[in-house]
């Protein structure tokens, strides 16, 4: 698929700023995505393949604009809600309900 | 109810995302949070370069494994115990005089789990996918590295099916040292291809 990943080549993406040391994880919510991408994948929701191009079917701006681990929650979010597995409908539900708790 | 977080600021919509999914996916029985600790902890703990190292540093010290590393590097890394998800195909590529090699991937984040742990946020990120495969040289540059001008660079696109790793040259001044000793000085990138080991 030719789409936005395919960056090889591709010029003006800025500087690489490696770092020589950085933690695993940034943020708890990138350990929880971590996790559950491994925890649905051996429950055999998906493939590494479906996984990928579920990313690669991210619109290109949000693709470059986004995390990486935010990647991989469109990824889940896009693969669970078209195989029915959950609804995007309860998904906000949920979400709304979490923001109302924590407030 | 018990909140587990401080009280700072709202969470942003990412955290809430991902709240959301794992609420649900536990409430339909679908995953385990405990499972997905475990999961956490052993890769922040537990699988790392330092594997990798291993595998080098019985490469510098026994010609035999070097050899078998060389010709097929899933069995000989598998030797050491290094086997399993993301690293179920690997080809070991050695730096030499002449020769040194980088491993990238350009279209997401290949990268071999097992031997160097869960790669660093530059190698899954757009700057160094695009450039290493047409520029390695000025990569290399931003990475403090340089290498003479007639040396061969090669780089290594990964992929779904198979990972790469970087046997690195033995630094001067480690003769006799133990492989234990060897294993403290190999560096995560330079298993990737983007640092050499200095001088002991």
């Amino acid at each position: 698929m030719n789409g936005i990943h395919d960056l090889g080549g591709m010029d003006g993406l800025g500087p690489i700023n490696p770092t020589k040391e950085e933690p695993c994880f940034k943020d708890d919510w990138e350990r929880r995505m971590f996790g559950l991408f491994v925890s649905c994948f051996a429950g055999g929701h998906y493939n590494v393949d479906e996984f990928r191009h579920a990313i690669e079917r991210m619109g290109p701006a949000h693709y470059l604009e986004t995390s990486y681990y935010e990647h991989w929650l469109a990824s889940l979010e896009t693969l669970l809600t078209e195989k029915g597995v959950l609804t995007q409908e309860e998904l906000d539900a949920r979400k709304k309900h979490i923001a109302m708790e924590d407030a | 109810m018990p909140h587990d977080h401080p009280h700072n600021k709202p969470m942003s919509d990412v955290e809430l995302r991902v709240k959301a999914l794992e609420s649900i996916l536990t409430e339909k029985e679908l995953i385990d949070p405990e499972a997905i600790d475990l999961i956490v902890e052993t890769y922040e703990t537990k699988i790392g370069p330092r594997n990798g190292a291993r595998v080098v540093a019985k490469a510098w010290s026994d010609p035999a494994y070097k050899d078998r590393l060389l010709s097929d590097a899933t069995a000989a890394i598998s030797e050491l115990g290094f086997s399993g998800v993301q690293g179920e195909d690997m080809v070991v590529v050695e730096n030499t005089e002449t020769v040194h090699n980088i491993v990238v991937c350009t279209l997401c984040s290949c990268y071999p789990w097992p031997t160097l742990g869960l790669p660093p946020v530059w190698y899954k990120a757009a700057p160094y996918r695009a450039k290493v495969v047409k520029a390695p040289r000025g990569v290399l540059e931003e990475f403090g590295v340089s290498l003479p001008d007639d040396t061969e660079i090669r780089v290594w696109d990964s992929n779904a099916e198979l990972r790469y790793l970087v046997l690195p040259r033995r630094p001067d001044g480690t003769d006799g040292m133990s492989e234990d000793q060897l294993t403290e000085l190999v560096t995560r990138d330079a298993m990737i291809g983007t640092d050499v080991l200095a001088a002991h």
